[in-house]
């Protein structure tokens, strides 16, 4: 039997009405990258909290062996003790302290009664060379970028002594450098003994790093499959993921576009006066009706400042340019004037400005639009539940009834109702920021294959994505924003990711 | 029975408020040897509550978009006293000063919310310096006169006032209010076939809902307890002009929080503001119309207080706003926003309330009331927290 870190055996941990986990069996060799593959709600993060610690073990069934002795972990304390880390999705940071303070939060070097300033900065300069990151430790954490918020993260963790790493999708929110910057410092990290889990969904990733496997589907081990023995493609962990396989990870598009534009720009700019800077820089595209059109860059390239300074600009910028939407030069000021013309937006963070979470399916989806629903000011409930629940039939969004609140559902169907929502409003054209971020392969098929009918009806789409295949497959032409200004035009049909990619670094 | 306790563990947190208020009714009952639920005594406290509820309704939808204002206790007091200084002095009809009165408050409401809307600035600040102005000016305005003496008898009734009986008889149960009785009824019959409905158009949706059984069980319990409370008041004066003020705000209020468009806009502006900018709703706009009506509603209990003392009085409105805050959170308004009741501010009032009157009853020395109804504050809070966390 070779060497390993972890085992955790038979777990089944269940929750009033689901079973999340039952008798997973997952094993982790000491020294190794292990990646954690399944689509949304298939069990991985509860996996992982059961290993940290937060369900105590009382709450589940089965077995952690660590380093060869049995473990039974109360809580997130524990784990660490033990030299387990998690670096979870969203950033643990406090955007106002320091980097070095970020770091040794909670592990404070103490001289007497006082804070030992200089032995701390000392410290996390350390920790800081260990992830590679040259930055001054006295920095603010805000000033980062937030691919170099995520390396602070890891050396935050690594203060604490950790030899298992786990990291659930730590680059989600990450642009490409910042991610092939970031698997590095993994790599790196493993040649100084220490062994890492890594949640993702971005399988491209997956491969580039990972040496063994393990996939989970509806809380089972599916399989766990050995880089060195076993052939593993993207095809093959897609049909393990969705136990079925998905020929085209893109539907194919049948309808074709008109010549007549819906939107076209101007000399766009806007000045962001509380950062004091311009955001965006002379901006000039068009969209036709009917055409799915991408608009790819880094994170922080104006992308979504671009979006939001069409859609009523809600903050704030000064903007100078010409706007024609629908033949007509306009200049909203608010959001409910642009959904009252026909342009909607959905945004890239569903959670934090896209749904009402602690409110039910219904409500969100009739939200943008309760004049659909409504006669002199009052709801019309009949009509408003029989909406809702059309959308949840022709969106095929998964939920036991309409009165469910959004923040139970996953990911892909949070983001249907998110669609359902701007699809109610009966808009001409949706910009939609980042349609499949956070959600598993059949969640994005189904996303794309609403898109293509939505553009087969004759609507518009503005796609902004920081994921190239996504921008390659989906759109017909490309526009690449960079430094906030637009670096170029490429046909869908010829470009490349590379072309893309070139004109994206572009300064 | 089994599915008795699944509903009620269900919904601890809705049910917990009636169990505690039914709770307090028994034991001072009890404690008070049945003096707490006499006719006299219910018909004293809830005309009590009413000023009390009507500010509670108007901050629960304050704390929903996620603000506050303390400025509402002397600014009752401050309209109070304009109240009384308009029929006294100025020989105004009740009618016009009422209009003027609640007027003012809408103005000071939008007052409020002008730096809170237009500049961001919290609603704390904003309102702690409404809290020293009104304060100020309601010294200001009682300063010559000292306590006004209110001498019009239809402004009083506002506070004092009972429904006069239409029905009035001596042969016919004599002593008993037979209008309050025909009301009650009517309202047990509006509720029960509103409830059926509502059962109804659930059903076809696939909402889950309560056997046939238990809802029928549900309904028997309401209308007894409806009768119950109808049988109590008749058995006194009958029905207050202040309850009828107070039922028709919260009415009012229900309605447009569960079935308007605007009351809709609240809750998404409360649940996530970000999100429901983006979704055309001006969160602004939505600011100013919840301090209008907190203005408004604070104006309205002004009034209801001064007629209920038949006096404005310098000290009127001391405290009002930490009543209504406390009223609202035992009511099971989130901090966090987006959640609260209406009628679970009534009830958050009513419980509030019944311990101030219970303790009264019983002679509690005062020091020992604040601390007991600090407590239960705490308790309330803490108990809404635990069962919403085990929600998730």
């Amino acid at each position: 039997m070779s060497d390993n870190i972890l085992e955790m055996r038979h777990i089944t941990k269940t929750f009033p009405g689901v079973r999340a986990l039952s008798d997973v069996n997952f094993a982790v060799r000491r020294g190794e990258i292990h990646c954690l593959v399944g689509e949304n709600g298939a069990g991985k993060s509860t996996l992982m909290k059961v290993l940290s610690g937060l369900y105590p073990h009382s709450d589940f069934e089965g077995e952690i062996i660590f380093n060869g002795k049995k473990k039974e972990f109360n809580g997130i304390h524990d784990s660490e003790e033990a030299g387990i880390g998690i670096i979870y999705q969203e950033l643990a940071l406090v955007p106002d302290m320091t980097v070095y303070e970020n770091i040794m939060l909670g592990h404070e070097i103490r001289r007497g009664m006082t804070i030992d300033v200089q032995e701390m900065i000392h410290k996390a300069e350390e920790l800081l060379r260990r992830v590679r990151l040259s930055i001054n430790p006295s920095a603010k954490v805000k000033d980062l970028g937030i691919g170099k918020q995520q390396l602070v993260v890891i050396a935050k963790v690594l203060s604490r002594n950790v030899s298992l790493l786990i990291l659930d999708e730590p680059t989600a929110a990450l642009n490409e450098d910042d991610c092939d910057n970031l698997l590095n410092i993994l790599r790196i990290l493993k040649t100084q003994g220490v062994t890492s889990i890594m949640i993702s969904h971005k399988l491209k990733e997956v491969l580039s790093i990972a040496e063994t496997i393990t996939v989970l589907r509806d809380g089972q081990t599916i399989c766990t499959l050995d880089r060195q023995k076993d052939e593993v493609t993207e095809q093959i962990l897609i049909k393990h993921m969705v136990g079925r396989s998905i020929e085209n990870i893109y539907p194919p598009r049948t309808s074709t576009h008109a010549e007549e534009a819906v939107l076209e720009v101007k000399d766009w700019s806007a000045y962001d006066a509380k950062l004091g800077r311009k955001v965006l820089n002379n901006v000039n595209f068009h969209v036709c009706k009917g055409e799915i059109v991408g608009l790819s860059g880094l994170v922080g390239s104006g992308r979504t400042e671009l979006a939001r300074s069409l859609f009523g600009n809600p903050d704030g910028y000064i903007v100078s340019g010409d706007m024609v939407f629908k033949g007509k030069k306009q200049r909203f000021t608010h959001p409910r004037h642009a959904i009252r013309s026909g342009l909607a937006y959905a945004t890239e963070d569903r959670k934090r400005n896209g749904l009402i979470l602690i409110k039910s399916i219904q409500e969100n989806i009739s939200l943008a639009n309760l004049q659909g629903v409504s006669k002199n000011g009052v709801i019309n409930e009949e009509l408003d539940k029989q909406n809702a629940l059309n959308f949840v039939n022709s969106l095929s969004i998964k939920t036991p009834s309409i009165s469910q609140l959004v923040m139970n559902l996953s990911g892909g169907n949070q983001q249907k109702v998110s669609v359902a929502k701007w699809l109610f409003v009966g808009p001409e054209m949706l910009i939609f920021d980042e349609p499949t971020r956070g959600i598993d392969v059949g969640a994005k098929y189904e996303i794309y294959t609403i898109m293509n009918d939505l553009v087969a009806k004759g609507m518009s789409i503005l796609m902004i994505s920081s994921e190239l295949p996504e921008i390659l497959g989906m759109s017909d032409r490309i526009y690449v924003v960079a430094n906030g200004t637009i670096t170029g035009e490429l046909d869908a049909k010829s470009a490349t990711q590379e072309a893309v990619m070139r004109l994206a670094t572009q300064y | 029975m089994n599915e008795l306790m699944t509903v009620l563990k269900k919904n601890v947190r809705e049910y917990g408020m009636y169990i505690a208020l039914a709770a307090i009714i028994a034991v001072f009952t009890i404690l008070s040897h049945g003096v707490f639920i006499s006719s006299r005594n219910i018909a004293n406290l809830l005309n009590q509550t009413g000023y009390i509820a009507v500010l509670a309704v108007g901050m629960t939808l304050v704390i929903v978009i996620r603000h506050i204002d303390l400025s509402v206790g002397f600014l009752s007091g401050f309209l109070g006293a304009i109240a009384a200084i308009s029929l006294t002095q100025w020989h105004w009809p009740v009618w016009l000063s009422i209009l003027f009165v609640l007027g003012l408050g809408i103005c000071a409401g939008l007052l409020t919310a002008l730096p809170v809307a237009g500049l961001g600035i919290p609603a704390f600040v904003a309102s702690l310096a409404g809290w020293l102005i009104y304060r100020g000016a309601l010294m200001l305005v009682t300063a010559a006169t000292g306590t006004i003496i209110i001498p019009n008898e239809s402004f009083n009734a506002l506070g004092n006032g009972y429904i006069p009986d239409l029905f009035a008889s001596n042969s016919f149960l004599p002593g008993i209010h037979k209008t309050t009785l025909v009301l009650g009824l009517i309202a047990t019959i509006v509720f029960i076939f509103g409830q059926i409905a509502d059962r109804k158009r659930k059903m076809q949706y696939k909402f889950e809902v309560l056997s046939t059984g238990l809802f029928v069980a549900k309904l028997v319990f309401m209308a007894i307890i409806l009768g119950f409370i109808s049988w109590i008041l008749a058995g006194y004066n009958g029905m207050s002009w202040t309850v009828v003020i107070m039922l028709a705000v919260v009415l009012v209020y229900d309605f447009i929080t569960r079935r308007t468009v605007i009351g809709r806009h609240i809750y998404a502006v409360g649940g996530n503001p970000e999100a429901a900018e983006l979704s055309g709703i001006s969160v602004r706009n939505i600011t100013f119309t919840v301090f209008g009506s907190m203005g408004f509603l604070a104006a309205l209990s002004g009034i209801l207080f001064a007629a209920r003392l038949k006096s404005a009085t310098p000290q009127a409105g001391t405290l009002f706003e930490m009543d209504a805050i406390a009223a609202a959170y035992i009511g099971g308004v989130s901090a966090s926003g987006g959640i609260g009741s209406i009628s679970g501010s009534l009830i958050g009032a009513l419980v509030y309330m019944s311990l101030m009157n219970g303790m009264n009853l019983l002679g509690t020395d005062i020091s020992l009331q604040y601390v007991i109804r600090g407590l239960v504050l705490l308790l309330a809070v803490i108990f809404d927290v635990i069962t919403r966390k085990r929600k998730l």
